[in-house]
């Protein structure tokens, strides 16, 4: 902010506070929803004011699961959904960082072609090719294990894109310094490159953090036992499909606490975050 | 002393022999939510502690396509389970698939345990045998359409709360009535095609397709745009014109629609009890679907929907006795009787239905009977033993989008009817091709 | 976009890609050239009888009036989710950089809603509108509007569209903050010294530094407004009313998880993928011109 202009700082906090409100509403609503009982979730219209039952929905969702119990305990899903999103996410800012590094500082015969193959990645969902990625995945006997559960959602296009465009800021008379100075490419990418992306890294982190915690489908169909099961199948498992009534009071406090290591996560790395992707157009 | 140190030893020597014992595992993959999953993996474990020679392991595998996608890619890499919970309208994919599944009747015969097919409720075992009379696969949970009436609403409108309309004559005078005194929302229904296309066909003894619903050969056809078809169909545009009929989406939204006192009348399932008696704070009755007088032959009996199960193929023989044993636990009344009142899916043996009866259970819950009484009320015809049409998931979309037009007054019913015919009817070929 | 200063080496560039390759190639490739296979043929749902057919899947699709209709809705849902989802979180982030006092308070819960995962955003969403329950249906129907987007495609398409770009606003926006924050206070300062008004430093200084965000966003978000958000239209419409909001990924995922019609969904993905690449590559050619890096 350059001048004080009091209507336009007036203006950016009704915004804000506007925007504030239709984003973070749902999220109240979880958070009401998991304070109040089933049935008053269920009158027209659901009280917006939280209610009295915050401790006991919260008491039941991490001990039992829905009312009779569920075969996973909740703490089993989240170790699962940590190593799940903590490989995923490390896996891939390892191998996007250095496979980005080769696409922008070397010239090499099919450089264009191998980062449009991992472009290309991005463009065909994977419901559509997830029976063939299992039988895969079950060639390799990677069925049921984390290494199945990870190891194919490592290949990201969205990280090596990052990189590249963050690669292509960095000043020419850095790479150049460092040539002078006789140090050979891995030099230069560990002792200057790496060090300026520390704060892209941390950005991809959170991202691809919860990309993994939030995994539904593929755990889904790669695992065969219960205790395999990450913390989002939990949740949907409570959501009722067809007749019987759903514990909705339940299925938010349960939402609520998968939601809390993710956005521990947002929150914590904030200062690095915003930070790292400052540096990423200097 | 040494007294004691043989029985430590017979002890550790018991220790041990269990422990050797192998136990064959049965891997059940199901769709099963909330409650009604912990109902189940309580029948999983009651067979589990009923023997020792195999074990029954259910396990949670989504909601029945991401269930059966994965079974699909199970099977394709030589790892299905043994048994899988399918929906009813996958059940002319599961049929087709002659290398991947075992029919429920060898299983059981080639184990030798007893099977009475005759003990089965023929609607609901109808459904799932082929035209030579051979189950194909185990009716598990099955429910059927059910017509509830909000008492307090009629009775404020002047209609006698006990009387409930039976023929759609009677749905159009009451609910017009209802509109007259100031009721939003009059008639309301879940599951528009199940209801309306596939229930009120059979309700009527009239078919939904030809070579008896499909179940006799690939090669059936549709026909859901006959005379009585577009008139009932264009019964509940001109309704919706009038605001007697309020479309509350494709599954059971409906539902929430009737127990939350905004629907005087609601047609779906019959697992809505459950929800309708802990929310609803009116009275209410549940009763047979309505029907038009001026059928011969209405009213028939409806059809079931739900799952059954299935047994994949390529599993060892000692593995598929474990099935049969299973099956033939589920199939005891008590065990049946136990899972019929705690779930509201209908028995699946006159026995389970006759020991509840005698259990004085549907005296304190009354309502909890009728869609056997329904599904029961005639012997089945071709029309009415259930349906079997391939790709039905994409067949039952197309119906409903074609509804869906004539609802919002976008088509009339002759029209949207004859669309849903030709476009099921491309579907149904495709099908064939795949399967020949 | 080049470097001037490259590194030359025979292997390492090689080695330094390879992992990725590896299992691109393993865990996408292979499958997807197999999933592309599927799309010449019709089978059973097992793949116990496969048949080639050629190119039949696809003249089948092109004769489907339906599915022609969902290019015309996909194209229209595409380019508001990823126009709206641009231009919100840009304006939102412009002002959380602006101010001072409860800056962080604002970020961290415009950012939160990125921790929800997609499969339960959508039962929110779906609980939210739903018809007689739902809470802002509620809302909706007090102000006296006929709320019904059971049977009203026009705000089915709206709902749905709603729930999409609510999903990705967290995720732009602090792309665009840290966008901002990196931009020299010092330029901005020059530039009201000479007189240019707020507005008008937007328009010349920090929309042009902006560039290179904006065109990763714009690329990301497109691909997401045309492959992620089968979730969104799952839970809420699945498609309808009458396919009103049938976007052409929706077909794809119903037919080949749904349905398990593995021929006609590998059909439609092939078509979707085309799409997608030209799109791609038309950003990369004519828009990447203009990113100022």
């Amino acid at each position: 902010m350059v001048e004080n202009r009091p209507w336009l700082t007036f203006l950016a906090h009704a915004v804000l506070i506007t925007g504030v409100a239709i984003v973070a509403f749902p999220l109240y609503v979880t958070f009401v929803a998991s304070t109040l009982t089933a049935e008053q979730i269920l009158t027209v219209p659901m009280p917006l004011l939280p209610g009295s039952h915050l401790m006991e929905n919260y008491a039941q969702a991490l001990s039992s699961g829905s009312t009779m119990g569920a075969s996973a305990p909740v703490g089993r899903m989240m170790l699962n959904s940590l190593v799940m999103a903590l490989a995923i996410a490390i896996g891939k800012i390892a191998i996007s960082v250095i496979a980005s590094f080769a696409i922008v500082y070397f010239r090499f015969p099919l450089r264009n072609f191998f980062f449009w193959m991992i472009f290309v990645t991005l463009m065909l969902p994977v419901e559509v090719r997830i029976i063939p990625t299992y039988q895969v995945v079950s060639d390799f006997g990677m069925v049921n294990s984390y290494m199945g559960l990870t190891i194919p959602l490592i290949a990201s296009a969205t990280a090596t894109f990052l990189f590249r465009q963050f690669f292509l800021t960095i000043p020419e008379e850095l790479a150049e310094a460092s040539r002078i100075d006789g140090a050979g490419p891995m030099r230069f990418f560990f002792d200057v490159v790496l060090p300026l992306s520390k704060t892209t890294i941390a950005a991809l982190f959170v991202i691809q953090f919860i990309y993994g915690w939030n995994q539904y489908l593929w755990p889904l169909l790669i695992t065969t036992q219960e205790n395999m099961y990450t913390t989002v199948i939990g949740i949907k498992r409570m959501i009722m499909t067809g007749d019987a009534a759903t514990e909705w009071n339940l299925v938010m406090a349960t939402a609520m606490l998968a939601m809390l290591p993710p956005a521990l996560v947002v929150v914590l790395m904030q200062k690095w975050f915003v930070k790292g992707l400052v540096e990423t157009e200097k | 002393m040494r007294f004691k140190h043989l029985t430590l030893v017979l002890a550790a020597a018991g220790l041990f022999s269990t422990g050797a014992h192998a136990q064959t595992e049965i891997q059940w993959w199901h769709s099963m939510t909330g409650a009604l999953g912990d109902k189940l993996n309580e029948l999983a474990t009651g067979f589990n502690n009923s023997q020792k020679d195999y074990k029954v392991v259910p396990v949670y595998k989504g909601t029945y396509p991401e269930s059966l996608t994965g079974a699909i890619a199970a099977f394709r890499a030589g790892n299905a389970p043994h048994i899988l919970q399918v929906f009813e309208v996958g059940t002319a994919t599961m049929m087709a698939a002659k290398g991947a599944i075992v029919p429920v009747a060898k299983v059981m015969n080639d184990a030798g345990e007893p099977f009475e097919p005759k003990s089965y409720l023929p609607s609901v075992a109808g459904y799932y045998t082929n035209t030579k009379g051979e189950m194909l696969s185990y009716p598990f949970n099955s429910s059927t359409v059910l017509f509830y009436v909000n008492k307090d609403m009629f009775k404020k409108a002047g209609l006698d709360p006990n009387k409930a309309p039976k023929t759609w004559k009677e749905v159009v005078a009451a609910a017009d009535k209802l509109k007259a005194s100031g009721q939003a929302c009059v008639y309301t229904t879940g599951w528009p095609s199940w209801m309306h296309i596939e229930n009120f066909s059979a309700w009527h003894n009239v078919p939904i397709g030809t070579r008896e619903n499909g179940m006799a050969g690939l090669d059936t056809v549709y026909t859901i745009n006959t005379p009585l078809h577009v008139k009932h169909i264009s019964m509940l545009g001109e309704m919706a014109k009038k605001g007697t009929f309020t479309y509350a989406g494709r599954t059971n939204q409906a539902e929430a629609k009737f127990y939350s006192g905004e629907c005087a009348m609601m047609s779906s399932s019959s697992g809505a009890q459950a929800n309708i008696r802990r929310n609803a704070k009116f009275e209410w009755s549940v009763n047979f679907i309505p029907y038009h007088d001026d059928v011969k032959g209405a009213p028939q009996n409806s059809i079931i929907g739900g799952a059954s199960l299935w047994v994949m193929g390529g599993k060892k023989p000692a593995e598929y006795k474990g099935v049969a044993k299973f099956f033939a636990y589920l199939s005891k009344p008590a065990v049946q009787m136990d899972w019929h009142t705690a779930t509201g899916y209908v028995p699946i043996t006159m026995q389970a239905y006759e020991v509840t009866r005698a259990s004085g259970f549907y005296d304190k819950n009354p309502g909890a009977d009728m869609a056997v009484k329904q599904l029961t009320n005639k012997a089945p015809t071709a029309n009415s033993k259930g349906l079997r049409f391939g790709n039905f998931v994409q067949g039952r979309e197309v119906i409903e989008e074609e509804m869906e037009a004539v609802f919002a007054g976008k088509k009339d019913a002759k029209t949207a009817l004859d669309d849903a015919n030709r476009r099921g009817n491309d579907i149904l070929r495709k099908f064939e091709a795949a399967n020949k | 976009m080049e470097k001037r200063v490259v590194f030359r080496s025979a292997w390492l560039p090689y080695a330094l890609v390879a992992p990725q390759i590896v299992i691109t190639v393993l865990f996408f490739f292979w499958p997807a050239v197999q999933a592309i296979w599927y799309s010449f043929q019709v089978q059973d749902a097992f793949g116990l009888k496969t048949e080639f057919v050629g190119l039949r899947n696809f003249s089948e699709l092109f004769h489907d009036s339906h599915y022609l209709d969902s290019f015309r809705i996909t194209a229209f849902f595409s380019s508001i989710v990823a126009a709206a989802g641009i231009a919100i979180s840009l304006l939102l982030a412009t002002f959380a950089d602006r101010v001072v006092r409860g800056a962080l308070a604002y970020k961290t819960l415009l950012i939160w809603p990125y921790a929800v995962a997609p499969a339960i955003a959508g039962a929110l969403w779906a609980f939210l509108f739903a018809p007689s329950v739902g809470i802002l249906s509620y809302f909706l129907r007090k102000t006296g509007y006929h709320w019904d987007w059971v049977l009203n495609g026009d705000q089915a398409m709206f709902l749905v569209i709603v729930a999409a770009v609510w999903k990705q606003i967290s995720y732009n926006f602090l792309f665009f903050l840290a966008g901002l924050q990196s931009i020299p206070k010092s330029l901005i300062e020059a530039a009201a010294i000479d007189g240019a008004g707020p507005a008008r430093r937007f328009w010349t200084i920090v929309f042009p530094l902006l560039s290179p965000t904006t065109f990763f966003l714009l690329v990301v978000n497109i691909v997401y407004a045309f492959f992620d958000t089968f979730g969104v239209i799952d839970s809420i419409t699945q498609g309808g009313p009458a396919g009103a909001t049938q976007i052409l990924v929706y077909k794809v995922y119903y037919d080949g998880v749904k349905a398990a019609d593995l021929g006609g969904s590998s059909a439609q993905s092939v078509v979707l993928m085309a799409i997608v690449i030209a799109l791609t590559v038309v950003q990369f050619r004519f828009v990447e011109r203009k990113v100022n890096y």
